[in-house]
């Protein structure tokens, strides 16, 4: 059983290296296919301990060699392959393959092809190590390193030149990956610090251990560990105040966002919590605090994709907004719910990127949603699919997202959080109308794109054939339910449900209702033509465009002052005293030596007069020290 | 009565008067007399120390001097013969070809 | 007494002497007052008890070497005067004076210890040339020889740098190429 867990570990890994030694070279088709296939055994293996976990019902726990072994720290590299870890491995490499194979198809014109797969698959094996890992530094060593190849992936056009906030919010590809790699960085900061309270205080960073010991911690201690490893959470899960990257990092190529920003990094914070759920389970308060700030982000990120004209920001601010929703279950303790959605929605959320990249290689990368229009006609099973993911998002029966969000409103109400189940409602209805909207406007309607000369036309078949699976999945995952229910409470805690009967269904009634209600909205509006243009006037439209101006508070209130102290200490500090005494010591010794040089003139005489001199003061040396007095 | 410090003053001063003499002269040829001078200064020296120690060795160390005195002058004043057809002029500033 | 009144008399004239060797300005001037010099320090030597350093004294340091320099005159126009650039006579003097005290008051001040060992000691009975004479071909042996061949390199590099054409050998060749040579 172990070779199962090594091959669905280093697959990836294999892949990566071996489109590594291409890294330099212009495109070669078998980089694409070898990682592909790899990324393929990794999944089958996955599969395989899925099924294994589900028969037998015990965990696969290997411990590879000893990493860290100073003093009282012993750090093992070891993997664990138990309910939680195992969902999360099925999920990473389903959506790792099928992105695979369809990025042979987007990037086959490009020059870098060798380079994306390399990172790719870097990317997925920094994901497997994170979610198999059995202690908290694996977990960090998986956090890191999916920050880096995230960072190398948004970046990936790096080429591309900076330019202005109002030609592009996300100014360039590196300045948005830089972006991205320093809130994470900030974020891992407090995750840090968790880990070291974590260690400090129980002497270990094995999960076992840390959780059979963190019931006998001090309640104010045990909040403090939950509260800075959320913070490490709102870095990668791109919770309000650290959410900006999350848009920004539209810049790099769609099979990223697909896989990073839909898929897998952004639902690492995620698991970090639904994994340290005895942590959050002893302080509810804490969990609170995290449902609270998930609610608001879902209404946040909703209400920015309302009015935003870029295809991908718009599908970026809905994972934003859904990963709210994953929080909100964690939160307030339905974990295994929590792990649902996340997996529905890795599903139907990246069959939306992918859909997405479909539409920008026909338009010749165009983004701005407003200059499509009525691409249904040419792109027939692109837009079919992308409408079951939007039915899935927007949480339509008997679609996937129906039954896992509608169980995230029904612990909300459970727990009598009536206002958070409202603002989540109030989300539901947005996200339904903002992601009809797109639909609307990209595939329905005024054929906008004639205008501006684009000739759109369908993907290849194997990009579609590799999202028809995502489509298959956002249908029928919701189906297994109960299956996964069962499944997941061997390790999770369970929630019990206090409403039962009538007011679940009411629920469900009025939860529905608002969703038709929003598609209906979106519908209707935009095939006779959309909003007119005196909204754009209304300040909130305003500010819901800038994003309610934040990355440029961001910019005004940390960003210019920080680099303004960066400059000062590089020009006053560094080169005025540190260079200037380095300097000072060379000088001193290169004008000594050139005064110095006098001495040897070459004129006999000076040089006799300069042995008396020596011949002087050996003669005070002899009457000052002389031994005999 | 006449010390043997009265002797190692006397040589004191003499060497000294020596040591302007090669300080001052910028003539090579003046320079070789200021040397000879110093030499002679410090063989009175030794002869003095000879004599209030009744130690043979002073002298002896004395005529060594002399002997290697006359030989250095021997070849000293050969090379200035031919430095000074060479170049025309002894003075110490002409010879000077490090620029310091 | 005599020997108060011999010293005194012999270092004046001495001092004077050595004084005008280095601050005349004349080379003729200076080159007699160093002979003068020369002839009253082994004065000073008779004084000692060191008759033979004494005579040494005149006949190699007055009579060769002074003559030596003498003919070495010869070659430099001693009517001129010697101009002479003089950087600073201030430093001069004072590093001088600075030196000379110094060594006095080394020299002076009781430094010198009382275990200086006599490992020659003068011997009473014979006359100073023989003493030094016993002394130099037994302990000073070998620095007489070296000192021999000393002057014996000397000598030889005195012929070179004298000498023009050393590189042919007049008594390996015949008459004929001798004149051919010549008359060239």
């Amino acid at each position: 059983m172990e070779k199962y867990l090594y091959l669905a570990l280093f697959s990836p890994l294999v892949g990566s290296l071996f489109a590594a030694m291409f890294g330099a070279q212009p495109k070669k088709l078998i980089t694409g296919i070898v990682s592909s296939a790899l990324l393929f055994v990794s999944l089958f293996s996955s599969l395989y301990l899925l099924y294994y976990v589900v028969t037998t019902d015990s965990i696969v726990h290997v411990k590879l060699f000893d990493w860290i072994n100073v003093g009282d720290l012993a750090i093992p590299f070891g993997f664990v392959v138990d309910h939680v870890s195992v969902i999360m491995m099925v999920t990473v490499t389903t959506v790792s393959a099928l992105v695979h194979v369809y990025s042979i198809g987007y990037m086959k014109y490009d020059e870098g092809f060798n380079r994306f797969f390399s990172y790719l698959s870097a990317f997925v094996f920094s994901m497997m190590i994170l979610v198999m890992s059995d202690n908290f530094a694996g977990l960090f060593i998986g956090w890191e390193g999916v920050g880096l190849c995230s960072w190398l992936l948004v970046g990936f056009w790096y080429k591309k030149p900076d330019v202005t906030r109002d030609v592009n919010p996300s100014i360039s590809p590196s300045w948005a990956a830089n972006e991205a790699f320093i809130m994470n960085r900030i974020a891992d900061l407090g995750m840090l610090i968790g880990l070291f309270l974590i260690y400090w205080n129980t002497g270990s960073l094995q999960y076992d251990v840390v959780f059979q010991d963190v019931s006998a911690l001090n309640i104010g201690l045990v909040s403090l560990i939950g509260i800075f490893l959320f913070i490490g959470a709102m870095g990668k899960s791109a919770q309000f105040p650290l959410h900006t990257w999350l848009a920004d990092a539209m810049e790099g190529p769609t099979p990223v966002s697909a896989l990073i920003h839909a898929a897998t990094m952004v639902t690492a914070g995620v698991y970090l919590v639904i994994r340290a759920n005895p942590i959050y389970s002893a302080v509810p308060d804490v969990g609170l605090f995290i449902a609270t700030l998930g609610a608001f982000v879902a209404v946040f990120a909703a209400s920015m994709a309302l009015v935003n004209q870029d295809l991908k920001r718009i599908i970026a601010y809905s994972t934003l907004s859904q990963l709210g929703y994953m929080f909100v279950a964690a939160g307030l303790g339905a974990y295994w719910i929590a792990l649902f959605h996340l997996m529905t929605h890795a599903f139907f959320k990246a069959l939306l990127f992918l859909g997405a990249g479909n539409v920008m290689h026909a338009m010749d990368d165009e983004l701005n949603i407003f200059k499509m229009g009525g691409l249904a006609k040419t792109m027939k099973w692109t837009a079919i699919m992308m409408i079951i993911a939007s039915l899935a998002l927007a949480g339509i029966y008997p679609f996937a997202g129906f039954f896992s969000k509608d169980k995230i409103l029904e612990v909300a109400f459970d727990s009598q959080h009536y206002i958070l189940w409202v603002m989540l409602w109030v989300g539901a209805g947005l996200t339904a109308f903002y992601s009809f909207r797109l639909v609307m406007l990209v595939f329905f309607g005024e054929e906008r794109y004639k205008k501006f000369g684009f000739h759109p036309h369908e993907a290849y078949w194997y990009m579609l054939a590799a999202m028809a699976p995502l489509a298959v999945l956002a249908i029928i995952a919701g189906f297994f339910e109960e299956g996964f229910e069962r499944f997941v409470t061997s390790i999770l805690p369970e929630y019990h449900f206090h409403v039962h009967g009538i007011t679940v269904v009411a629920l469900i009634g009025v939860t529905t209702l608002i969703a038709l209600g929003g598609i209906a909205l979106a519908v209707y509006k935009y095939s006779r033509g959309g909003f007119s243009e005196k909204w754009k006037e209304n300040p909130v439209y305003q500010l819901l465009i800038n994003q309610y101006y934040i990355p440029v508070i961001y910019e005004k209130l940390f960003s210019k002052p920080y680099a303004e102290l960066s400059r000062i200490a590089w020009k006053e500090l560094d080169l005025r005293v540190v260079d200037a005494t380095v300097d000072f010591i060379a000088n001193v010794i290169y004008k000594s030596g050139f005064k110095g040089r006098v001495v040897q003139s070459g004129n006999l005489s000076s040089m006799l007069k300069w042995m008396v001199i020596g011949l002087v003061v050996l003669l005070i040396l002899v009457v000052l020290y002389s031994p005999v007095r | 009565m006449i010390t043997l410090s009265h002797y190692l003053v006397l040589t004191a001063i003499l060497f000294c008067i020596g040591l302007v003499g090669i300080l001052r002269r910028k003539n090579l040829l003046m320079l070789f007399f200021a040397t000879e001078m110093l030499l002679n200064a410090v063989n009175i020296g030794f002869a003095a120390v000879s004599k209030y120690y009744m130690d043979l060795t002073g002298q002896l160390f004395a005529f060594f001097v002399i002997a290697i005195a006359a030989s250095e002058v021997a070849v000293g004043l050969g090379l200035l013969i031919i430095w000074y057809k060479r170049v025309g002029s002894i003075d110490l500033d002409t010879m000077q070809s490090m620029h310091g | 007494m005599i020997e108060a009144i011999a010293f005194y008399t012999f270092a004046t004239l001495t001092i004077a002497m050595f004084v005008i060797t280095v601050m005349s300005k004349n080379a003729l001037y200076a080159m007699s007052a160093l002979a003068a010099g020369m002839i009253f320090i082994s004065g000073f030597f008779f004084l000692l008890d060191a008759d033979f350093l004494g005579v040494v004294q005149i006949i190699v340091y007055t009579g060769a070497v002074m003559a030596l320099y003498a003919f070495g005159m010869m070659f430099f126009d001693t009517t001129r005067e010697v101009k002479e650039r003089n950087s600073s006579a201030k430093v001069v003097f004072v590093l001088s004076g600075m030196a000379a005290l110094l060594m006095v008051v080394i020299l002076v001040a009781p430094i010198i210890s009382d275990k200086v060992q006599a490992l020659y000691p003068m011997r009473e009975d014979v006359g100073n040339a023989e003493a030094v004479g016993i002394v130099l071909f037994t302990k000073y042996l070998v620095p007489f020889e070296v000192a021999a061949v000393m002057l014996l390199v000397a000598m030889i590099s005195g012929i070179i740098m004298a000498s023009k054409r050393m590189d042919e050998s007049l008594t390996l060749k015949e008459d004929e190429e001798i004149q051919k040579k010549a008359a060239q």
